[in-house]
């Protein structure tokens, strides 16, 4: 079968996916509060009933997030809710917490599963031991390289989805840390409304350029990369080993910029899979991403292409 | 945390079967894993060369790992090794050989977060225990009974359990349940932060945390800066975990290994800490029915806190209370000073070894296993030609000191500095 990827990006709406698979996304990913973790918006199962016909009849896919670390009694909802996305034929669930697959062996043996640790999903090793238990496709940690990504894909044959566009989560707490400074801060009014607001970035004395956005829910506290990924223009290292799935990080965005983020990944994709040994990138790809980029957040290769030490 | 409100047994009735649980301390060398097993650990855990969270401790190599474990042997006491880092496929060449190695040096279990460490060890080195590390973040029972069908016979779960969850997790799944009950804690999910990363390029779960969740942050709103004045910048610095007032309750809600943290803490914290816990461990054991928390245990352990105390997610969700804002917060008015090597009957002199300045007419504490303890003045202080000194001055340097109560090696000396 020939090569062609996948371009994903986050919905959190009905409009949304469609707009955005219009615009050449080929799945999407959305979920609910309850089992999932920094959505793009909240969407039910109702709206996935909905929408998922619209999905599968215009060749795309539907996936549900499900990335959160379950407590006891999320895990007595999960039968019902898999069995539930089971008969709407969705098409994967994105999971970290094996709880999710001891439901699903049982209750929804059928359904895709997708194993997303996020921060955790380091070395190919690991991703064959969840294909092994289940796991359809591996999901790498945004803090890997490119050589280990590509090490990673070259080394296993499990379906590999690398994020290559927009923010990632860089800290998760169970506490509500907002609510706890607003109630230290009890005397100062203007504190009292920090829960649930999504216009609060943070930032450190020797760091002035950079904002890292902060923001609270039910499930605690959530800090995100003060910079957003771009890697429209290295793309063709990961095309040129057949990276399975590239996702792009709707979140806090407007939907006019994540219109313009998958047209601008639809061309790339398009351009190379049409010529791969002719492709080079035009700068002027990026022109529309660029217009539309929050000015105050740089538009960086992530962790592609830096060396850690510890 | 008030010392004074008695303790409400909120959760529990009777369990008919108590099995008496681990007492688990934290080992960063040598010396220390002796301390801590000396002051009544059942088990120590301890870092090597490789595949540790710490990369900054002082770790062990295989030979004092050996020593360690022959220590440990004569205390019928066990070793285990934190494997706990998530790897990168530039570190799974040589897990193998290290597995293999910490098997042959007589380590009891290795706790382990990243599967293919798990996966390693179960083929390579089958006498080695897998403990699953709380960089798993494990909430929930289904979790656990997913582990435990993976061949593992323990769980370290998240920090952020509560009684009720722990206790509900213990009824589905027949494993042992180890928790942290002591030190200080990740105010994320541990393993859920790359903070490091971001800040420094230090990669947080390969040991690199540069700790920037203890730093202090401005808080905007729209762009305008909301912490209103300077000295209370947004903070998300946790205070650090005492679960002492509550061992019934630990007890009885079934845990079966209670940990403590702090492998990069000094000789000094560890004894005292573990000296308290082992008390109230084995005090509730021999009356549970009349136990009731020695007050002068808590006074003990808090001479050693380095930040303020609370109980975590045991009761409720941390709060405003349950953070450090402000720099007003001082660690406690004690410091370690020195250790005893020996100790003279006939003379009243102990041998001691200086670990930190202290001088004639300085109010100190002597401190050993079982809670033996005692307060007084440096009075008489010499050093180990006769001569007599008004000042402990030189790191390590070893001294006599005249007791006013006999002491023993091992025993500890702290000062008091405020």
């Amino acid at each position: 079968m020939s090569y062609n990827p996948e371009l994903l990006i986050t919905a959190g709406n009905i409009d949304q996916v469609i707009k955005l698979i219009e615009a050449g996304a080929s799945a999407v990913l959305v979920g609910e509060s309850k089992f999932g973790s920094r959505l793009t918006g909240e969407f039910t199962l109702d709206m996935i009933e909905k929408v998922i016909e619209e999905v599968h009849k215009r060749g795309a896919k539907l996936y549900v997030s499900m990335n959160n670390m379950m407590d006891n009694k999320t895990v007595e909802m999960l039968p019902d809710y898999l069995k539930a996305l089971a008969s709407l034929n969705v098409d994967a669930v994105v999971y970290g917490d094996p709880s999710v697959l001891m439901a699903a062996r049982v209750h929804a043996p059928q359904i895709k599963l997708h194993w997303n640790a996020e921060m955790t999903s380091t070395n190919y090793k690991t991703a064959e031991y969840w294909a092994k238990r289940g796991a359809t496709r591996y999901v790498t940690a945004r803090e890997l390289n490119m050589d280990e990504i590509i090490d990673t894909k070259q080394k296993s044959d499990i379906e590999l989805e690398v994020q290559v566009h927009g923010m990632t989560a860089i800290y998760h707490s169970k506490r509500h840390l907002l609510t706890s400074y607003a109630n230290y801060q009890m005397d100062k009014k203007e504190l009292k409304t920090l829960a649930g607001e999504n216009n609060l970035f943070l930032m450190e004395n020797d760091r002035p350029d950079e904002r890292f956005p902060i923001y609270e829910d039910q499930y605690g506290t959530h800090v995100m990369s003060s910079d957003d990924i771009c890697m429209l223009e290295n793309l063709h290292e990961l095309l040129e080993v057949k990276v399975d799935s590239f996702k792009i990080e709707g979140m806090l965005k407007s939907p006019e910029y994540n219109i313009a983020v998958v047209k601008a990944y639809r061309k790339v994709i398009d351009a190379y899979l049409a010529n791969p040994q002719q492709y080079k990138f035009d700068d002027e790809w990026l022109d529309d991403i660029k217009a539309l980029q929050d000015p105050n957040r740089e538009l960086s290769f992530g962790f592609f292409f830096k060396e850690q030490v510890y | 945390m008030s010392t004074t409100v008695k303790r409400q047994r909120k959760y529990f009735g009777k369990r008919n079967r108590l099995d008496r649980p681990e007492l688990l301390a934290p080992a960063g060398n040598l010396e220390k894993l002796k301390f801590a097993i000396h002051y009544g650990a059942d088990a120590v855990y301890i870092g090597g060369q490789q595949y540790g969270l710490r990369s900054n401790a002082d770790n062990f190599t295989f030979e004092e790992m050996k020593e360690g474990v022959e220590f440990a042997n004569k205390y019928g006491a066990k070793v285990f090794v934190a494997t706990n880092i998530y790897a990168h496929n530039e570190d799974l060449d040589g897990i193998e050989d290290y597995l293999k190695n910490l098997e042959d040096a007589g380590i009891a279990a290795i706790i382990a977060a990243d599967p293919v460490i798990i996966e390693t060890a179960q083929r390579v080195a089958p006498k080695l225990e897998v403990h699953l590390s709380t960089q798993q973040s494990v909430l929930n029972w289904s979790t656990v009974q997913f582990w435990k069908e993976e061949g593992l016979p323990r769980v370290v779960l998240a920090r952020e359990t509560s009684f009720e969850e722990i206790e509900e997790i213990k009824k589905h799944v027949d494993i042992e349940i180890e928790a942290f009950v002591h030190g200080a804690m990740c105010s994320s999910f541990s393993g859920r932060c790359v903070l490091s990363n971001h800040f420094t390029d230090r990669d947080s779960n390969r040991g690199g945390c540069c700790q920037s969740c203890r730093w202090k942050y401005d808080l905007f709103v729209d762009g305008d800066l909301v912490n209103a004045d300077e000295d209370t910048p947004f903070a998300m610095s946790s205070k650090d975990l005492c679960m002492l007032e509550y061992i019934p309750d630990l007890i009885e809600c079934g845990i079966d290994s209670f940990k403590v943290e702090g492998r990069m803490k000094s000789i000094h914290y560890v004894a005292t800490v573990i000296n308290a816990y082992r008390q109230a461990i084995d005090a509730y054991f021999e009356d549970p029915e009349g136990y009731e928390l020695k007050p002068e245990l808590l006074e003990e352990v808090n001479k050693a806190a380095n930040r303020p105390l609370n109980t975590g997610f045991f009761l409720d969700e941390p709060g405003a209370e349950d953070h450090i804002y402000s720099a007003e917060e001082k660690p406690a008015p004690y410091d370690f000073a020195a250790v005893v090597h020996d100790y003279d009957a006939e003379t009243g002199l102990a041998t001691i070894q200086q670990r930190s300045y202290f001088k004639v007419g300085q109010e100190i504490e002597f401190f050993g296993p079982k809670g033996r303890f005692f307060k007084q003045t440096v009075e008489e202080l010499y050093d180990l030609k006769g001569n007599k000194l008004d000042v402990a001055r030189h790191p390590l340097e070893m001294l006599k000191i005249k007791t006013s109560e006999p002491v023993a090696a091992m025993d500890i000396m702290r000062k008091k500095i405020r």
